[in-house]
């Protein structure tokens, strides 16, 4: 066993999870290719939000393969950076609008 | 940004030899990945043969007023291999008699061969459908004498084909050196100016883009939207068509692949978008690159790693295509590079 959580030369192996569970590792794979197709979004568009969701997560493999999938399209860094910002502000606005749940709960319990 | 040419500086990789080792060891001596022989025999494309001669490339010399960091020439200005009249003569019996439609010229810069103008002059008689001359854009602009190419090009009816990695000026200087964006696009707007890429002159200019780092180029459609829109709107420019070439691990580019740690990935990377429908049009298929001093070639990357054609014609002087033609094609790692995707050639995309 490696002794760090994270391999960069994992994400070449991603593919090998179908061979414990044929059925559902295809069924992923062909969704996952479906997805980022050209569509009523552009594959460009999508990979930006690819991006930003990949940040969110926090998953190093998707923001090594989005970074990369960037760079191909032409994106350029200012572009995917704003994309960052706009999973960073929807994640740090998830938590600030709990800030009303927090409000409400002392105002109920104030007297 | 590198000022001299891996062959100035004495470097390991400045000789084809450890190059090739190179490929041919590490990841595809441990088995890691497939040696490229074993990849198209899968497929059944083994031996590799060409088919209809088609292009002939002529490499006018390894000089250039330019040191880019990919350069798989390893061109630069300490570079002194120049064709000689000698050669060009030999050359220009050639391309009378031949077959293919297209002729092409590259370097380096070949307009910086002192004989550059007489050769196309003599050449474009021959009256092939097609002659291209591969342009830096910025030889246009590096001294006065050059400042008329645009014009000596359209007397010609010369096919531009000029290299401009993006369309922005940090990627591009990035790769080409500090200002060569700026008098690229001078350079465009030159051309454009003379009547290149205008409609109902029939002069064609299409541009080069190639990745400026260790990742392989996108939907060569998808981009040339993107050129055409961002040319158009910031600077005026009009082109005709962009070619998306993938960075061959050789040269300056294994150089920059292996001191910036990506030349696994990358190389995994190449294997991993493996197309045999590529292998089928790859470029070695219906050309012959001939270099600055007359020997015969596979192809322009073939030639930098010194391999010959494995034909019992293997220099200008003694050329005959149909012996030429019955030759097997020399394959190695770097050929990934034209396989992968939709493929790569000088014309672009092969699929």
């Amino acid at each position: 066993m490696a002794k760090n959580y994270y391999d960069p030369a994992d994400l070449r192996k991603f593919g090998e999870i179908t061979e414990w569970s044929e059925e559902l590792g295809s069924k992923f794979f062909d969704y996952y290719g479906k997805v980022f197709e050209e569509g009523a979004l552009s594959a460009r568009e999508k990979s930006l939000i690819a991006l930003a969701v990949a940040h969110v997560v926090k998953c190093p493999y998707c923001i090594d393969a989005y970074t990369r999938d960037g760079l191909q399209r032409g994106i350029t860094k200012e572009e995917m950076m704003e994309a960052v910002h706009a999973g960073a502000a929807i994640e740090s606005g998830a938590t600030l609008v709990h800030g009303v749940q927090m409000m409400n709960k002392y105002k109920k319990l104030s007297m | 940004m590198i000022t001299k040419s891996l062959k100035a500086r004495k470097d390991d990789l400045s000789s084809p030899k450890n190059q090739l080792e190179f490929l041919s060891e590490g990841i595809f001596e441990e088995g890691e990945l497939p040696y490229f022989k074993d990849k198209i025999a899968e497929t059944h494309q083994l031996p590799f043969k060409p088919k209809k001669l088609e292009i002939l490339q002529l490499n006018l010399g390894y000089m250039c007023n330019q040191v880019c960091s990919h350069c798989h020439v390893d061109a630069g200005p300490d570079r002194k291999e120049i064709m000689t009249v000698e050669t060009m003569k030999q050359c220009l019996e050639v391309i009378k008699n031949t077959g293919a439609h297209t002729l092409d010229l590259t370097g380096g810069a070949p307009e910086m061969n002192p004989n550059f103008r007489w050769f196309v002059e003599e050449a474009a008689k021959a009256g092939i459908r097609d002659f291209i001359v591969r342009s830096n854009l910025t030889i246009i602009l590096a001294n006065k004498k050059y400042h008329d190419l645009p014009e000596f090009f359209k007397k010609h009816n010369v096919h531009v084909v000029s290299s401009l990695p993006f369309y922005k000026r940090e990627k591009t200087d990035k790769q080409r050196g500090s200002g060569v964006f700026d008098k690229s696009i001078k350079a465009l707007q030159m051309l454009n100016a003379v009547g290149y890429a205008q409609e109902g002159t029939g002069l064609k200019l299409d541009l080069v883009y190639n990745p400026s780092g260790a990742f392989l180029p996108t939907d060569q459609q998808a981009m040339e939207q993107d050129f055409k829109k961002a040319l158009k709107e910031d600077f005026n420019i009009d082109f005709g068509n962009l070619f998306a070439i993938t960075n061959l691990p050789i040269s300056r580019f294994l150089e920059y692949l292996i001191a910036s740690e990506n030349y696994e990935d990358y190389m995994y990377a190449l294997v991993e978008a493996y197309n045999p429908a590529a292998v089928e049009n790859v470029m070695c298929t219906n050309t012959i690159s001939i270099s600055w001093d007359g020997w015969l070639y596979d192809c322009d990357f073939n030639q930098m790693l010194e391999l010959k054609v494995n034909s019992k014609v293997q220099h200008i002087s003694e050329y005959n295509e149909d012996i030429l033609n019955d030759r097997n094609i020399i394959i190695s790692q770097h050929c990934y590079g034209c396989t992968a995707g939709a493929g790569s050639s000088c014309q672009g995309t092969v699929t």
